[in-house]
């Protein structure tokens, strides 16, 4: 209880800050945050709501799964293989720091502007957290649990599902970032390329002079990231509740 | 309750291993056999070879030249039939899966039901006298708990060869002789045959039927030694009687002699 109020506190002072700072200003482009708040109620609480806001979360969501499955699947391949990972070793370097976003020109000459695209930006940006933390995982699976898996002879899926099992604390700091990420990708893929969506309506905001109502697409994009990070945080530990145990670290408060 | 069959038979065994550019013997002229039933120990000086002895008979790791054989097959990778405890418990056991989980999943293959499965594994997890830890986690259990578990796996397995490596290493005095009493009760119940390698000299004297000493660096088979102990024995009254001082002695003797004897 103490915690959360620790958590609250500082959010609420600084909005309250930019609330009174706020409230007298003239400034264009920094207007009071009431005037964002009473827009963000008219623009986001309407049929935006389900022509912006689901359609990005939708394509997040398609771009995260898409990557997680790539970036696992791969990452077990490399990291279970050494043979895998000596071959791929120098490509996954190249890939890994190219950076996502230069995807955009080439995919919108080479798939369009469509759906497809976006979905794409995100799943090539984020596969890799996921894929090189999936490697690392299961290429250090402990030994002697891999001994007692064989020497029973556990049929090889079994012994490979473990694997995956055991990775799954690497695996969720790859994805951690990973949806950090897809976050990121989302809403620059929409400011370049698109139609609709987060990152298409505040630029189109913007464009339009519409700054109380640019300020409540970043609020809300900020928003949609810390709930997706919390959501995320309640699946790991659900997930990791062993891994906390066997390493002798207790139950942690938010 | 041993019978003449050759359970375990070990020709001719050698090991190396290429550490840059040289090899190393670890294992040679290993004889061996272990017949049906019985419980032998291993013992040895550490280096001397004993855990790469039961990682080849388990089919973990392949001999570089010799003959395994399994109930009179070839060892070339795991064996059926075959169990393992290893020293490192809090390794050996999956810590996201529940005690009855860990226990249950090598008898997953044999195409048991479900209610089956259950009914032994409740069986070997009381044979444990951990009847009431089923859905406990690993590692919410001391390290006494945790080996028992790996031994309830083992057990409810019916394997028909048990390989122990070091199973008491890393355990308390007296947790280790209860489980050693465990052992050697349960081995009597499930009538199973043990390859038990220790480098707990009274440790091997208590448990075994027999103790084979295996020689440091490279000397196959030190010496092989029976147990002349009764079938029932004692943490107390076996462990002070003169016959078992005897025997300790012996071993001791045997795996001493081998660095003097090679200089």
């Amino acid at each position: 209880m103490k915690a959360v109020g620790y958590a609250l506190a500082l959010p609420v002072i600084l909005l309250t800050t930019w609330w009174v700072a706020s409230a007298e200003s003239t400034n264009v482009f920094a207007p009071p945050l009431r005037t964002i708040a009473e827009a963000f109620g008219d623009v986001w609480f309407s049929g935006r709501f389900t022509r912006d806001v689901l359609p990005s979360l939708g394509r997040l969501a398609a771009g995260f799964a898409i990557a997680l499955a790539a970036g696992m699947g791969v990452g077990f391949v490399v990291g279970r293989w050494k043979l895998a990972r000596d071959l791929t070793a120098p490509i996954l370097a190249f890939f890994r720091v190219l950076p996502a976003p230069v995807l955009i020109p080439v995919l919108l000459v080479a798939v369009g502007i469509g759906d497809t695209t976006k979905i794409v930006v995100i799943a090539a940006g984020a596969v890799w957290p996921i894929l090189l933390s999936t490697a690392d995982g299961v290429s250090a699976v402990d030994e002697v649990a891999q001994e007692t898996a064989a020497a029973y002879r556990l049929p090889t899926r079994t012994r490979y599902a473990l694997l995956l099992r055991a990775a799954t604390p690497q695996i969720s700091a790859g994805a951690r970032q990973a949806l950090g990420l897809s976050i990121i990708l989302m809403v620059v893929s929409e400011m370049l390329m698109s139609t609709d969506g987060l990152g298409f309506t505040v630029v189109q905001f913007q464009r339009s002079f519409a700054i109380p109502q640019m300020w409540s697409g970043v609020l809300l994009i900020g928003i949609v990231g810390f709930i997706l990070a919390k959501l995320f945080e309640l699946v790991e530990r659900r997930v990791l509740r062993w891994h906390r145990g066997h390493t002798g670290q207790g139950e942690q408060s938010w | 309750m041993v019978s003449d069959h050759a359970l375990l038979q070990i020709t001719g065994l050698h090991k190396s291993y290429r550490a840059r550019e040289r090899s190393v013997d670890v294992l040679t002229a290993i004889d061996l056999s272990v017949r049906d039933g019985e419980f032998a120990t291993v013992v040895g000086t550490s280096g001397c070879g004993k855990t790469t002895l039961l990682k080849i008979v388990a089919g973990l790791v392949p001999a570089t030249s010799g003959e395994v054989l399994f109930d009179g097959s070839p060892v070339t990778g795991p064996p059926p039939g075959l169990g393992v405890v290893f020293q490192e418990y809090g390794r050996s056991l999956f810590p996201w899966k529940t005690v009855r989980q860990n226990v249950e999943l090598p008898l997953r293959r044999n195409g048991s039901s479900r209610a089956q499965r259950r009914g032994t594994v409740d069986e070997a997890l009381d044979a444990v006298g951990l009847g009431k830890a089923a859905d406990a986690y690993p590692w919410q259990l001391s390290g006494g708990m945790q080996q028992r578990v790996a031994i309830a796996r083992a057990v409810a397995y019916r394997p028909r060869l048990l390989l122990m490596d070091e199973p008491f290493s890393a355990v308390d005095a007296q947790t280790r002789g209860d489980l050693e009493d465990l052992v050697a009760g349960l081995r009597r119940r499930f009538r199973m045959t043990v390859l038990f390698v220790t480098h707990d000299i009274d440790e091997a004297v208590y448990l075994g039927d027999r103790v084979i000493v295996l020689g440091a660096s490279v000397s196959g088979v030190q010496a092989d030694i029976p147990v002349t102990l009764p079938a029932d024995r004692d943490q107390i009254t076996t462990r002070s009687s003169a016959d078992f001082g005897r025997l300790r002695a012996e071993v001791w003797a045997q795996v001493r002699r081998t660095p003097l004897e090679k200089a």
